[in-house]
């Protein structure tokens, strides 16, 4: 079992918590966004091997937080609150 | 020299001391340039080779494998050959590769030792058989066999199953396809790489390609660390890796990574003849013809690259085959591995032409390529020598993430992802 830490609660085990999608994925705004950029934001996914930044939720108290880790050993490096920077990217 | 496998050529060997055989396939220096490049040496990319050489006669091909051939998720999975899928695209794709699977021990003159043992999908409530009868309904209207089995049919196809009172998931039935079953993952692609190499393809292992050679808004070769080889045409069968390849060729793709575990038992006598999945525990279970119980489950829950896995699902998958067959509790776990495979939101694979003109896709099979492997290649290998779709993978085109016709296979035919 792999502990990962929730920025509110602190460290859980990796079973309370759900990923969530790639961090600073942002949904284009107005009325005049074409297919192609839609697509681009509900499916198309830079999915990289090594040092990532994800969104994650953690179940138990259903807060949204950022977790930098790497996807092929699986160490993680931060976690923080999901703050003014992701929400603005 | 023997070239021919045969109980003849056997014989003869035999009498010969064994010295007549030669290696399977041969093992060539890379050229400058071929008609076309192939990435990716496991069943699918060698599957491409081999029917852009038969069936379309293009054979200046080389197939470029980073590690040795077979040694990804083609020798990773569970063996299970089937095609009980739910909506007609998925149907005419599945089915051509299972049909390709019946004759492809002779095809290739190698055993692939393919056993139609036939495989049952249980339903554990009511509501399920009503969903089942639905999918029997539709895979028949499709051309694909399948029948709804009743609680005493899957007690006579699987009669260890925990049938007791008490039971977490009582059977209440559930859909059999007679015609699934298994074949030798392995003898899949040694058998394609013999034959292809046999017709003139070039299989070079230990060659990793670490970049793309684009002129004019075109792909034009591969840069590799063996140097750099040039085609007009280049496909890439690389699962699990599909995107790190595409953010070198400057696009990206619907696709996370996943583990997805699989486990083997220590061999026992046989006890089990077909190939058992229950959606309730999400594991699925067959026995080897050495005996073992080879064992496969949901995927982990976080995106990976590593190709090992982690402890709470291999717990989860093997709580749920104790639940199913609690005999099984006795057997010693032998071997547990991960293979990385391309999850899509859809569940369904990508096939066509990508964003950088002149480099094909196959990729995003998900949990299910092995049972995939013929349709795939014979579908890559018609774009790599056509440069246009064949009818059974145009629906299968990145374009359908633009346009929103997805094929929902999760929906469909219950994939768990």
């Amino acid at each position: 079992m792999q502990i990962f830490t929730c920025p509110f609660c602190g460290p859980r085990d990796e079973s309370e918590f759900h990923f969530g999608g790639e961090a600073g994925n942002t949904r284009p705004d107005g009325a005049g966004v074409p297919a192609e950029r839609w697509a681009q934001y509900l499916y198309m996914r830079a999915n990289p091997k090594g040092a990532t930044r994800e969104v994650w939720v953690h179940l138990t108290c259903g807060e949204f937080f950022v977790m930098e880790r790497d996807s092929v050993g699986h160490k993680v490096a931060a976690s923080q609150a999901l703050g003014g920077a992701e929400k603005s990217e | 020299m023997t070239r021919r496998y045969s109980a003849f050529s056997l014989f003869k060997e035999g009498l010969a001391g064994q010295t007549g055989w030669e290696p399977a396939w041969r093992s060539p220096s890379p050229k400058k340039s071929y008609d076309a490049i192939i990435i990716g040496g496991g069943g699918h990319g060698l599957a491409t080779a081999y029917y852009l050489a038969k069936t379309h006669g293009v054979t200046n091909v080389a197939v470029l494998e980073k590690g040795w051939i077979g040694g990804g998720n083609t020798g990773r999975n569970t063996t299970v050959v089937r095609s009980n899928y739910y909506y007609p695209e998925s149907v005419a794709l599945y089915g051509l590769a299972h049909r390709l699977y019946e004759g492809l021990g002779q095809d290739l003159n190698y055993n692939v030792m393919l056993s139609q043992r036939g495989m049952i999908s249980l339903c554990h409530s009511a509501i399920e058989m009503e969903i089942a009868a639905r999918t029997v309904n539709a895979m028949q209207i499709s051309g694909i066999d399948a029948e709804l089995y009743s609680v005493d049919d899957v007690r006579r196809v699987a009669p260890i199953y925990n049938f007791s009172a008490d039971a977490r998931y009582p059977v209440f039935g559930g859909v059999w396809q007679g015609r699934a079953g298994t074949a030798r993952h392995d003898a899949v692609a040694w058998g394609y790489a013999r034959a292809a190499s046999g017709l003139g393809v070039d299989i070079i292992q230990n060659c990793e390609v670490t970049d793309f050679i684009i002129a004019d808004g075109r792909c034009r070769g591969v840069v590799t660390t063996r140097g750099e080889m040039r085609a007009d045409r280049i496909g890439m069968a690389v699962a699990g890796h599909s995107s790190v390849l595409a953010a070198k060729a400057g696009f990206h793709l619907p696709i996370n990574s996943y583990a997805l575990q699989a486990c083997v038992s220590e061999p026992v006598k046989p006890i089990l003849d077909t190939v058992v999945l229950s959606p309730g525990t999400g594991v699925y279970v067959s026995q080897s013809d050495k005996g073992e119980m080879v064992i496969g489950g949901a995927l982990d829950r976080i995106p990976s690259y590593g190709q090992r896995g982690n402890l709470p699902t291999l717990e989860g998958v093997i709580s749920g085959l104790l639940e199913m067959f609690p005999a099984f509790g006795q057997l010693k776990l032998m071997r547990q591995w991960a293979g990385i495979v391309d999850v899509v939101p859809d569940s369904s694979p990508i096939i066509g032409e990508s964003p950088l003109p002149g480099l094909f896709l196959n990729c995003g099979w998900g949990t299910g390529g092995f049972k995939a492997i013929p349709a795939g290649g014979t579908l890559l290998a018609h774009l790599l020598a056509t440069g246009k779709h064949n009818d059974i993978s145009r629906p299968f085109d990145l374009d359908r993430f633009v346009t929103g016709r997805l094929i929902d296979e999760a929906a469909g035919s219950g994939i768990a992802h």
